[in-house]
């Protein structure tokens, strides 16, 4: 990491482990992936210096386990992993959702299925990250793009965790992870909510067992099973009924308040670009160009991506003449995007790679122009 | 006077789940006991489980009580011990739970040498899921899944355990749960990976299966193999053949324990932190005073 006239260099997946310091997180657990191992090798290095913890467990699976221990006992824990990684702790995520514990997972993301492409850049876990786990619970998943946003989401992310009693991902992809950009640390106004999870009382309503660590004088019992509110298993089907809607509603309803998108130049947009992650990036620079070009065209990119902003989505379709989206996958983002256009007779022109290399704003570029000649 | 068992239960979790006479019903009294006879508060103790018949102790036991997924209780404790080193956490777990889908936890967990407890129910069979062979069951156990005989051998527990690196190793069985108690609470006490194996009888899924359908003789035919630490030693290899030692198979406490260990890590990085802070304040004040 380097510094010159306030600017920072630091590589992405350095700068979401300082990020996640500057939050307050004291617990790493992980298994070594790329393209995230180095967020692990960084926090080796910091959290003992702060008096907090890092350990290296013998696979994903343990890492989450030790991770949600750790929520339990008291700390704001983080694991980072990628594709395979974040599918072997599913299981587990899934205990934190029922089970309500606050944790962050940063999911650097790789091409799959399976082994893939290790090393380069994807967007292909989006739909893991929504729907890997078995059973119904709602998804906080945030995708930010450039430096700035990566910290200050990612320090969110703990947030979100503490007030809705939740795992929440930060899901990045190999370009923001190796790429070592310069950018300014955020001011403490810009990170937002940075407090303990002591002070976080709003929390209660969000949880649907007692609120309270262990080692707090409750005798707790935690538990995956269905559990009444006193936190015991229970089959009555009335309580899991409405727990298990607890689990889903406590964030869909909070959606005005987690949802955070970027948007570029729409106001008068014809064309919207809409995009999450890197290819927010090569967006930007194609958009840039068609406005000179005299093509009306913006950006939408949802940094909130789970709960997916459909409404907004909605009504911007309802706007503008065409729609371009983007993406290092065969199309989930555009399947939301369908999804939340309903019977809007809109043409949605996709932009896919699945090669493992970036999308260049000329592709973006020819994709803008091919949809101005439709309209 | 008998033991009162009351403020360590919790009366609204009651009745249990367990088959009437089931073993584990025996190791959490001995291990209630145990917690007991260490001066422990129920408020610094935690109780963590996987998922199965014994994994449900948790749930009836009033302390900080976790009851996980299956195979993975470990790592949970493995998290509650190292953001909490000065509380006491044990983990209860059924053979198919710490030894199959959590083998690979349990021997990293003997490996690291964290100080955790970990008493294993060892029925031989996986009860909760109907009867099933486990990593434990004997060559031609009769399970819902080996109608023909079990082709598998049998892991020995201990021997695990010990090769991984556990400090404390013992083994105990439901027939004598007063040395069960004893035991437990050396484990409890020991600073280190603790591994305490105990011969149990599922004779609802296992017994049923191989001529053990009734729980006392079940209990008493698995007492009659038990043969003390030192007298093992002296049985040969037939004289072996169906009998297993008990007692304390195996005690070290020469090997670090982890969490002390990453303590002297905290400490030396922050010290080091904090001189670099100095050195860097230092510089900073024989900088030249710049005028803008
Ligand atoms: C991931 C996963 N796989 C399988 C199961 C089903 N399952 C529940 S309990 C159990 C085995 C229980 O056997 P054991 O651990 O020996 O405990 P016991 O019931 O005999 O006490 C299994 C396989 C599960 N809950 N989760
Ligand atoms: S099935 Fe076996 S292990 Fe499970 S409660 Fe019944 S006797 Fe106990």
């Amino acid at each position: 990491m380097s510094q010159t006239n306030g600017r920072e260099f630091w590589p992405g997946n350095e700068l979401i482990a300082e990020a996640a310091i500057r939050a307050g997180c004291t617990f790493f657990a992980g298994y070594p992936i790329t393209p995230s191992s180095e967020i692990a090798a960084h926090l080796a290095l910091r959290l003992p210096q702060i008096g907090g913890t890092f350990i290296q467990m013998e696979d994903e699976i343990a890492a989450m386990g030790a991770v949600i221990g750790a929520s339990l006992a008291g700390a704001k824990a983080l694991t980072a992993t990628s594709g395979p990684g974040l599918s072997l702790k599913q299981e587990n995520i899934g205990f934190a959702m029922m089970a309500e514990v606050p944790c962050v997972i940063i999911d650097v993301q790789r091409g799959g299925p399976s082994t893939g492409l290790p090393t380069a850049p994807a967007q292909s876990d989006i739909m893991q990250a929504r729907w890997g786990t078995h059973g119904d619970h709602s998804v906080i998943a945030l995708t930010p793009t450039w430096p700035h946003e990566v910290y200050v989401e990612t320090v969110r992310a703990f947030h979100l965790a503490e007030l809705y009693r939740t795992p929440v991902y930060v899901m990045v992809d190999e370009i923001i992870a190796h790429t070592t950009e310069s950018f300014r640390i955020p001011t403490d106004e810009e990170c937002g909510i940075i407090k303990p999870r002591s002070e976080y009382p709003e929390a209660r309503v969000n949880s649907w067992r007692p609120f309270c660590d262990y080692f707090q004088g409750k005798h707790l019992h935690i538990t995956g099973l269905a559990h009444t509110k006193e936190g015991y298993p229970t089959t009555n089907p009335a309580i899991v009924h409405k727990s298990i809607e607890h689990l889903v509603y406590k964030i869909v309803d909070a959606q005005p308040q987690i949802e955070r998108n970027f948007e570029f130049m729409l106001d008068d947009a014809e064309i919207a670009v809409i995009t999450f992650g890197s290819p927010g990036r090569a967006s930007r620079e194609a958009v840039l160009r068609a406005r000179e070009m005299g093509i009306k065209a913006g950006i939408f990119r949802p940094i909130t991506f789970w709960p997916f902003p459909v409404q907004t989505i909605r009504d911007l379709v309802d706007r503008v003449k065409a729609v371009v989206v983007p993406e290092l996958n065969l199309g989930m983002l555009a399947l939301q995007v369908e999804k939340s256009a309903m019977r809007r007779e809109v043409l949605i022109h996709r932009v896919n790679e699945v090669g493992g290399i970036a999308i260049e704003p000329d592709r973006v570029l020819a994709t803008i122009e091919e949809a101005q000649r439709g309209i | 006077m008998g033991f009162d068992y009351s403020p360590w239960l919790r009366p609204e979790m009651m009745p249990n789940i367990w088959c009437p006479g089931c073993g584990v019903g025996i190791i959490v009294k001995s291990f209630i006991r145990a917690v007991e006879g260490c001066g422990w508060n129920r408020d610094d103790t935690a109780l963590v489980s996987g998922i199965g018949c014994t994994s449900r102790a948790p749930g009836y036991v009033d302390m900080n009580t976790l009851h996980t997924t299956h195979g993975r209780a470990l790592t949970f404790a493995t998290g509650i011990k190292l953001v909490a080193p000065d509380k006491n956490v044990a983990v209860i777990s059924g053979d198919g739970d710490a030894a199959a889908i959590g083998g690979n936890h349990l021997i990293h967990s003997c490996r690291r040498n964290i100080d955790i407890t970990l008493v294993i129910v060892n029925n031989g069979i996986y009860g909760m899921t109907g009867g099933q062979y486990s990593p434990t069951s004997p060559s031609e156990t009769r399970a819902a899944t080996s109608p023909y005989g079990n082709l598998d051998q049998a892991f020995d527990l201990c021997n695990l355990s010990i090769a991984a690196g556990a400090t404390y190793v013992a083994r105990g069985h439901v027939a004598n749960a007063v040395f069960l108690e004893r035991l437990i609470k050396n484990g409890l006490q020991h600073k280190g990976f603790a591994v305490i194996e105990v011969m149990a009888n599922c004779h609802t899924q296992y017994g049923r299966r191989n001529r053990h359908p009734d729980p006392a003789e079940l209990i008493q035919f698995i007492g009659s193999r038990a043969v003390p630490a030192a007298a093992w030693a002296k049985l040969s290899v037939e004289e072996r053949s169906d009998k297993f030692p008990v007692g304390v198979l195996h005690k070290d406490t020469v090997k670090p324990e982890y969490t002390a260990a990453y303590r002297q890590i905290q400490e030396r990085a922050m010290e080091r932190a904090r001189q670099t802070a100095e050195k860097h304040a230092e510089k900073e004040k024989s900088k030249p005073v710049t005028q803008a």
